[in-house]
């Protein structure tokens, strides 16, 4: 590559000062280089468009455009971009997947590619290529981007969820931090409900923070949806732990969370009702921005999930992939674009705008100083590192994708929590489901 | 007779019009045509998405991805389902209590509405507030007065030191179930009070002025004049409403998805879960397939029911 990649702040370790100095012109000289010297050529009068899944912060959106505009005026094509939200850009590019019409690229929710896997453009040489120059890809990211011996699409980032606690309130019921075990973390909400500090997790139909919580519930505990080659093994006296754990977490959480969605831990935690929940770096972001709420994100924190008799974490954080169609005019755009995303003199500007919420997948990125600028955004910086991927130790195609969609361990665990059904009735529900789905 | 023959065979063939040319003249065949748009727009737009939503429900198709013909699979799947047999369950009760009181409240406000009162425009006016908000904001104002943390009865009845804990309103199986009934009650009120009191303005005051000479009660003027009058409106409303509640989205879907642990999942909102988040069509269209037959039971009953002069009079002419 060429000299200005030398400028990039993996290698030359200024991180900050390389961020902040390629901006306008540099940028714009830094990309032109990068198009001369680009191992993809796009095809002449090549033009572009992208369906990408709506931000969650205004500053990431800017800096995307950024980033956009330099590719454009440094390759000549032109990138056009929409944006849907997230739950919305999976059925629209399997629509355009079965017409061959559409986006050329899509940039959506965690199996989106492995739902028509052939219909994905072979992205291994980008793969290949974006892996060697930045220290190589995260375990997790490989089984999302990868379809066998091939790459269908490029993990852009993960979107972590992580344990939010309140420090003072922790420290008073004898905790310095929340746990690192399961089992001391029951302890630790034991303490807090006590103190009157109690907290909780989202037991109602919430996509992310409730399929959160429960997944690393169920595999923190030795329980599994499905084994290796999909088989159905969610009957097993490991979910039953897992529901008994979950089941004496629950008598400890605040009322009402059997009916929480998304929001609704945000809206407790910025108000000071609930004392720990898990959530995205949201709540943080918010109390940093209002002025009335800065005595929160001052007092408040973040940790890694607690680890459970199986030993090594078992998180469940979003993985947003990119991926280009088979039916485009020009593959090699494609790459192109794909590829200059996740240059470092992109990404890292890029990845800061995002403040926390976006975690990369590739370890050269660890260095950036998001991660470090702020202590409380560290354990965010793992994300990737320490999830599983969705449908756990199975395939993480689409059946993994509908289990998680319809709720499937979610209500679950709901059943058995709120006295609906035994251990034997929850998972009998959640067993004939799950054989359907994965038959 | 014979020169009109001749004229015939001569200058011009007596011929029987053929069918094309009668066709062409005829104002059935005509009107045929003008009703063609309509036709088309409703076969386009209503018959087809009908039978393509059956169709689909004995199918297995994937969003993005056509299916195989798999007969009643879905069904019998559904059958044995517990959180389907649930969300019938859920749904009937919700129908039947949102509408027996939607019904009775809004026929109480229509009442009251026309009777003489001061500001009535004003306050006809007010009642249809419910129901011009959009439902998904007032599904999130129910939501903020039922928050498990926030809400302001939850507040108002601790501040009253009447309740020492907050109230679980969508955390609880059953308050959940209240609760969501309540908020379709509120919003669906307005639509029976202004339908119901639209009737009651065409009842011809000289019944009444004639009631009471004859010297009868509130009561029986009610009964007997009133009530058999406003029954062929009393069934339209009643079936639009049942209609609504029965297919009813929106407000559940913003104040609980269906939690929690599905006891408030409505067939609508679970076909929307299964269909287009869990990606099975064909499982989610015969839920809402399944929603069918109820619809056309309860539009059955009204129609050929309430409309029958013997239900109407209790008497024995038809």
């Amino acid at each position: 590559m060429s000299i200005f990649t030398r400028r990039t702040l993996v290698k030359g370790g200024t991180a900050a000062a390389a961020a902040a100095a390629l901006t306008g012109p540099a940028l714009l000289e830094w990309a032109k280089a990068w198009a001369q010297n680009a191992p993809w050529k796009p095809e002449k009068g090549a033009k572009l468009s992208m369906l990408r899944w709506k931000y969650f912060v205004q500053s990431e959106d800017d800096a995307f455009v950024k980033l956009i505009e330099a590719f454009t005026k440094a390759t000549g094509v032109k990138v056009d971009i929409a944006r849907e939200s997230y739950e919305d850009v999976q059925p629209k590019a399997s629509v355009a997947a079965n017409t061959g019409t559409g986006p050329d690229l899509f940039w959506g929710l965690y199996s989106l590619p492995h739902l028509f896997p052939q219909k994905c453009v072979d992205v291994t040489d980008v793969a290949d290529y974006l892996g060697k120059k930045y220290g190589g890809w995260v375990p997790s990211a490989i089984t999302y981007g990868k379809s066998g011996n091939k790459w269908i699409a490029i993990p852009i980032c993960y979107s972590g969820n992580m344990i939010n606690y309140r420090v003072e309130a922790s420290k008073k019921a004898g905790f310095s931090k929340p746990p690192e075990t399961s089992d001391a973390f029951l302890e630790y909400a034991r303490a807090m409900k006590k103190n009157n500090t109690p907290g909780g997790f989202a037991l109602g139909h919430a996509s992310g923070d409730g399929n959160g919580w429960v997944h690393w519930c169920l595999w923190s505990q030795g329980g599994n949806t499905v084994d290796k080659s999909d088989k159905v093994i969610i009957n097993s006296p490991e979910t039953a732990k897992a529901l008994e754990y979950a089941k004496a977490l629950y008598t400890e959480m605040i009322p009402g969370v059997a009916s929480w969605n998304d929001a609704s831990n945000n809206k407790a935690f910025l108000a000071g009702e609930i004392n720990w929940t898990d959530n995205g770096i949201s709540i943080y972001v918010a109390a940093k921005k209002d002025a009335s709420k800065k005595q929160i994100a001052e007092d408040m924190d973040h940790a890694y999930w607690p680890v459970g008799p199986v030993g090594k974490p078992t998180e469940l954080h979003l993985m947003y992939p990119a991926m280009a169609m088979t039916y485009t005019k020009y593959p090699q755009a494609c790459k192109a674009l794909l590829a200059f995303m996740l240059e470092a003199d992109n990404f890292n500007p890029w990845i800061e705008s995002a403040q926390g919420y976006l975690t990369h997948c590739l370890n050269a990125y660890d260095k950036n100083p998001i991660w470090t600028a702020d202590p409380k955004n560290t354990v965010f910086g793992q994300a990737a590192k320490r999830t599983l991927t969705a449908g756990g130790l199975g395939s993480v195609g689409e059946k993994a994708a509908t289990a998680i969609a319809d709720f499937v361990v979610l209500d679950m665990f709901a059943n058995y929590c709120t006295g609906r059904e035994d251990v034997k009735g929850s998972i009998a529900i959640a067993e004939r489901q799950l054989k359907r789905i994965y038959r | 007779m014979a020169i009109a023959f001749e004229q015939a065979g001569t200058k011009r063939v007596m011929r029987d019009a053929t069918a094309w040319e009668r066709l062409k003249t005829n104002r059935e065949w005509l009107s045929l045509w003008f009703m063609l748009p309509a036709a088309a727009f409703l076969i386009l737009f209503l018959a087809y998405p009908l039978g393509l939503g059956i169709w689909l429900s004995f199918t297995d198709p994937r969003i993005g991805r056509s299916g195989v013909f798999i007969g009643l699979e879905n069904y019998e799947w559904l059958w044995g389902d517990a959180t389907f047999r649930l969300a019938v369950f859920n749904t009937v009760l919700y129908t039947a209590v949102a509408s027996v009181i939607k019904f009775a409240v809004g026929l109480y406000l229509a009442l009251l509405l026309n009777e003489k009162l001061p500001f009535k425009a004003i306050l006809r006016a007010l009642v249809l507030v419910p129901f011009i908000v959009p439902t998904v904001l007032s599904a999130i104002a129910f939501w903020w007065l039922f928050d498990p943390q926030f809400s302001i009865i939850s507040w108002s009845l601790k501040k009253m030191g009447l309740i020492t804990a907050n109230i679980d309103f969508l955390g609880d199986i059953w308050n959940a179930r209240w609760s969501v009934i309540f908020a379709n009650i509120w919003r669906g009120v307005p639509f029976v009070a202004i339908t119901l009191l639209a009737g009651l303005q065409t009842v011809s005051p000289s019944l009444y002025e004639a009631a009471t000479i004859d010297g009868a009660t509130p009561w029986q003027r009610f009964r007997f004049i009133t009530y058999p009058l406003l029954t062929p409106i009393i069934a339209v409303v009643m079936t639009f409403s049942v209609l609504f509640t029965f297919t009813d989205f929106q407000l559940i879907w913003v104040m609980t998805r269906g939690g929690p642990v599905n006891a408030t999942h409505l067939m609508a909102t679970l076909s929307y879960q299964r269909a287009i988040l869990g990606g099975q069509l064909g499982e989610g269209a015969a839920i809402s397939t399944a929603m069918i037959p109820f619809l056309l039971a309860a539009i059955l009953v009204s129609w050929f029911g309430l409309q029958r002069r013997k239900w109407q009079q209790g008497e024995s002419n038809d």
